[in-house]
């Protein structure tokens, strides 16, 4: 079984109402502290709930041109590949994120043993 | 002017100064200021030029500067201000007692006699200073001569390791010479600076392709005719095809001597610059005052300005008190600044210093009496204004010795110059600050020459001619070029008045309707900035969408570094109640909040407060918003005033809460703090708050605007005097609307009220002189009838998740690997 279960694993995390426009909700999925963010326009992308920088809570940070503000000390990460703006500063590690029947699911590491079902 | 019967104007009193450099033609330039009417002038000078800059012959030498380019009065500029000028004549005799000057054929008579012959270069009893190919270096035929003559030369060597000496040096390096520098001190410029100084500095300068020479004895000069080789004393020689000597200069006073006035190292002079004949003065690199002999401009400069009002009788009683000697140089590209004696260190004193041998940096200070006594700076200049400030000013330096050495990093020059005061002072040769090159550049003074022109700034030694170009960009520029500076956010290409209008025409009430419409682009600064804009704008009418705020504004309380929050709670004027008191210390146990903190404005600061404990806490303290954490109007601080205080002369704490009362909450463009003070003693410091109000003996409150004490101290401007408290409310809000409406984004008020301009707002505010003040009365009513105390949200919060801890979802073990 572990040696097909897939490396992500998607859960079922809340209805999309759930998620403020234009802003990040934070969650702890599977014991995984996880940033969800939901952008005008309707797209939603998820990270780790830390700043690599100094562990600022990436979901309390505001959204501009599609990346996350950190609220301490401005570092900015794109929410589609995790990467910060400021040169030789860690990514922060990115998740997918799906919907279905309104419901936002995340797919975090893991070896799928709560995953029926899993996309 | 008076004219005599005859028509001729009277005789006025002849003055002649002996000496046409940069302390002759100087005193000239001073007393023309003074009083162009006083005296019959006329100048001896040896050279057959008018005036120049001395100090950067060596850029003539180096090619960077023409001589036109360093001349400071040419001939035409004497005959157009009335001076009979004797240009290359050497005069060869004074005859005080018949009160005249012998010169080659001219003799002329004076009523006052000013000696500014200035000094000769000190060459050395060596065999061989006769030889062609070897030079002095001190005028401008001097400068010509050598460069003329290195044409055909291969190897050049200089003598003297001095600040001339290695501008010498540089000058020949740009001839394509080889060039050794031997100085017979163990380190290069041993007068300015220490030896690890000295050494750092010859690094620099063997770095450039000079040989040094230290501990460098020369015996001879040798050579058949032209000089051929320099011979030293341990018997070595350098080949050399010809010599500059700049082993240091000496006082001229050949002249006074023989005319029997009473000299020592110098022609000795009085604070009056008066020597022991009472018609004859001197000034400059000739005179000896109070056992100093000086040798940079600055003093220089102060010595002609005191005898300047002395002569022409603008101020009788002025003195010459000495100079404290301080100077910054760039010597090959190497900054250094050196004050006081660095060599003179006694026992008691202190050393401190500070190195960075990889980078070319050193400082050191000596500290006696626990003030600066001397210090040097090489490759850094970071700290020469804090050092130069206690140097001068013979203020007691810091406890922590360190700070000494703290100050601007050089890169950020363009940046800490719009931050610096305007009595900063620019220019030191001339004293000249940066207000005053600010106010001639706001004249229309828009190159560095033109500002020299207008206020002597950078005419000296010209080390501060960069800072006078970067004012130049901030001070002009701003007006015509980069039109983003102007916008009020980076992400909607308009100034803020036309942004305005645009929101009012398209009735845009939201962050992203705005950006919709106009929006180039899209970052967090400018959705806090159109928020701040649209909230004070539409008031009640205003779209609050959540996102465009940041997060302290979005749960009413300001993020710390561990992500907790804290909590501020407002008490008018500074004024609380047991019953509060209670009550913020039974939810602080409640909570275990980890502190408790009396802060800056006079209110309680609960700190360490998680984000879904914060409806619980503010519910439990029962108190309203301290807006502590947002672009809004803090605090009012107020002194206890006439209720208990022995000196109080009016109700401030009573005023402080009608005020804070009225204005809580309101947005601005940056915070805002308030302060009310009951009488003179401003025990509430009202003279740093961005509003600050003092009640006077006579029973008015003084309304000052602009100050503030944070990054930046700024002292508070009036605005007016008022007889009421209604009165002060009414101005308080009148100038608060104008702000709101004005004010740039995060733009303080010491920033705004010194951009208008204190005499326009008091038109515009207290004389309505533009006709708003009743617009901007009922705009800061709108807003006062719009304030909901945001804490009232912990009832129903206007967002998912706004007050909630992280929702746990999925099984715990998942991000684990266990299978």
């Amino acid at each position: 079984m572990s040696s097909i279960a897939p490396a992500v694993c998607f859960v079922d995390v809340c209805p999309l109402d759930n998620l403020p426009l234009g802003m990040g909700r934070a969650f702890v999925i599977g014991g995984r502290s996880v940033a969800l963010f939901h952008r005008r326009g309707g797209n939603l992308f998820a990270m780790d709930n830390a700043c690599p920088h100094k562990g600022g809570p990436l979901a309390e940070g505001m959204l501009a041109e599609g990346r996350v503000v950190c609220p301490m000390h401005a570092r900015r990460y794109d929410g589609i590949t995790g990467e910060c703006d400021q040169p030789g500063e860690c990514p922060v590690r990115v998740h997918p994120v799906a919907i279905t029947n309104g419901m936002v699911r995340v797919g975090i590491p893991g070896d799928g043993l709560a995953s029926e079902g899993a996309g | 002017m008076t004219f005599m019967a005859n028509g001729t104007l009277p005789k006025r009193p002849r003055l002649i100064i002996l000496g046409n450099g940069m302390a002759g033609a100087r005193l000239a330039e001073d007393i023309l200021v003074l009083d162009r009417e006083k005296f019959e002038i006329v100048m001896f000078g040896e050279e057959p030029h008018g005036n120049y800059n001395r100090i950067l012959l060596s850029n003539v030498l180096n090619g960077s500067q023409d001589m036109g380019e360093i001349e400071i009065n040419s001939l035409p500029w004497y005959k157009e201000n009335g001076i009979t000028l004797h240009a290359g004549k050497k005069v060869t005799r004074i005859d005080p007692a018949c009160k005249k000057v012998f010169a080659d054929g001219v003799v002329e008579s004076y009523d006052q006699l000013v000696i500014a012959t200035g000094s000769i270069p000190f060459v050395p009893p060596l065999p061989g200073t006769d030889l062609e190919g070897v030079f002095v270096f001190r005028t401008v035929d001097d400068c010509k001569n050598i460069a003329q003559y290195a044409k055909g030369c291969k190897k050049a060597v200089v003598i003297g390791g001095g600040l001339l000496g290695l501008e010498a040096a540089k000058g020949l390096m740009t001839h394509n010479l080889e060039v050794t520098v031997v100085e017979y001190n163990k380190w290069l410029m041993s007068v300015q600076l220490d030896e690890t100084g000295g050494e750092i500095l010859g690094k620099t300068v063997a770095g450039l392709g000079i040989r040094v020479r230290t501990q460098a004895s020369t015996q001879a000069l040798v050579g058949n005719g032209k000089v051929q080789s320099v011979h030293y004393k341990d018997g070595t020689e350098d080949e050399a095809d010809m010599v500059v000597i700049s082993a240091g200069i000496r006082p001229n006073i050949s002249l006074a001597k023989s005319c029997g006035l009473g000299c020592n190292r110098a022609i000795l002079v009085d604070d009056k610059l008066a020597t022991s004949d009472p018609s004859i003065f001197a000034v400059g690199e000739c005179v000896e005052h109070r056992g100093m002999v000086y040798g940079l401009v600055a003093p220089l400069w102060e010595q002609t300005k005191a005898l300047a009002a002395h002569l022409t009788g603008t101020d009788p009683d002025r003195i010459y008190a000495g100079s404290k000697l301080a100077t910054k140089l760039k010597v090959m590209g190497v900054e250094l600044a050196a004050m006081g004696m660095i060599s003179d260190v006694r026992q008691g004193d202190e050393v401190v210093q500070y190195s960075e041998p990889a980078k070319g940096i050193y400082a050191k200070a000596i500290i006696r009496d626990g003030k600066v006594s001397a210090a040097c700076l090489v490759g850094d200049l970071g700290p020469a204004e804090t050092l130069l400030g206690h140097f001068h000013k013979d203020t007691p330096v810091p406890t922590r010795r360190m700070d000494l050495f703290g100050g601007p990093l050089p890169q950020k020059l363009e940046l800490s110059l719009a931050d610096l005061p305007d009595a900063h002072p620019v220019c030191d040769c001339n004293g000249i600050s940066k207000g005053a090159i600010c106010n001639a550049i706001q004249a229309g003074h828009c190159t560095v020459a033109s500002v020299g022109k207008a206020t002597r700034a950078g005419t000296g030694c010209g080390s501060c001619k960069k800072m006078v170009k970067g004012l130049i960009e901030a001070v002009a520029g701003a007006i015509k070029v980069d039109p983003t500076e102007s916008y009020y956010v980076s992400a909607v290409p308009m100034e803020k008045a036309i942004l305005v209008a645009q929101i009012r025409k398209h009735k845009l009430k939201s962050v992203s309707a705005v950006l919709a419409q106009f929006g180039t682009s899209e970052d967090e600064k400018s959705k806090n900035g159109l928020a701040s804009l649209l909230k004070s704008m539409w008031n009640k009418e205003y779209v609050d969408e959540r996102d465009a705020r940041f997060v302290n504004d979005r749960v009413h309380a300001n993020i710390q570094k561990d992500g907790t929050f804290s909590v501020v709670p407002r008490m008018y004027g500074g004024v609380t109640t047991p019953q509060e008191l209670i009550r913020i210390g039974e939810a602080a146990i409640k909570y275990n909040i980890p502190m408790v903190k009396v802060t800056g404005g006079q209110r309680i600061d609960l700190l360490g407060v998680a984000k879904e404990d914060l409806p619980g806490v503010w519910a439990d303290i029962g108190m309203p918003s301290g807006h502590a954490y947002t672009k809004a109007f803090r605090t009012c601080k107020t002194c206890v005033g006439i209720e208990f205080c022995r000196y109080g002369t009016n109700d401030s704490t009573g005023l402080g809460i009608d005020i804070e009362k009225k204005f809580q909450g309101i947005e601005f463009p940056a915070k805002l703090k308030m302060a009310v003070s009951g009488c003179p003693r401003n025990c509430a410091e009202s003279t740093v708050k961005d509003i600050g109000i003092i009640a006077t003996e006579g029973g008015d409150w003084e309304i000052s605007v602009g100050g503030g004490a944070g990054a930046h101290v700024k002292k508070t401007e009036v605005l007016c005097r008022v007889q009421s408290k209604g009165e002060a409310l009414k101005i308080v809000g009148r100038f608060m609307q104008y702000y709101r409406e004005h004010g740039k984004y995060l733009e303080r008020t010491y920033d705004f009220v010194p951009r208008i301009g204190i005499e326009t707002l008091q038109e515009i505010i207290v004389n309505d002189s533009l006709g708003i003040a009743e617009h901007l009365d009922q705009g800061i009513e709108e807003a006062v009838k719009g304030f909901v105390d945001p804490w009232l949200e912990r009832e129903q919060p206007v967002y998912p998740g706004q007050f909630s801890e992280p929702i746990q979802v999925g099984p715990m073990y998942l991000a684990g690997t266990t299978a």
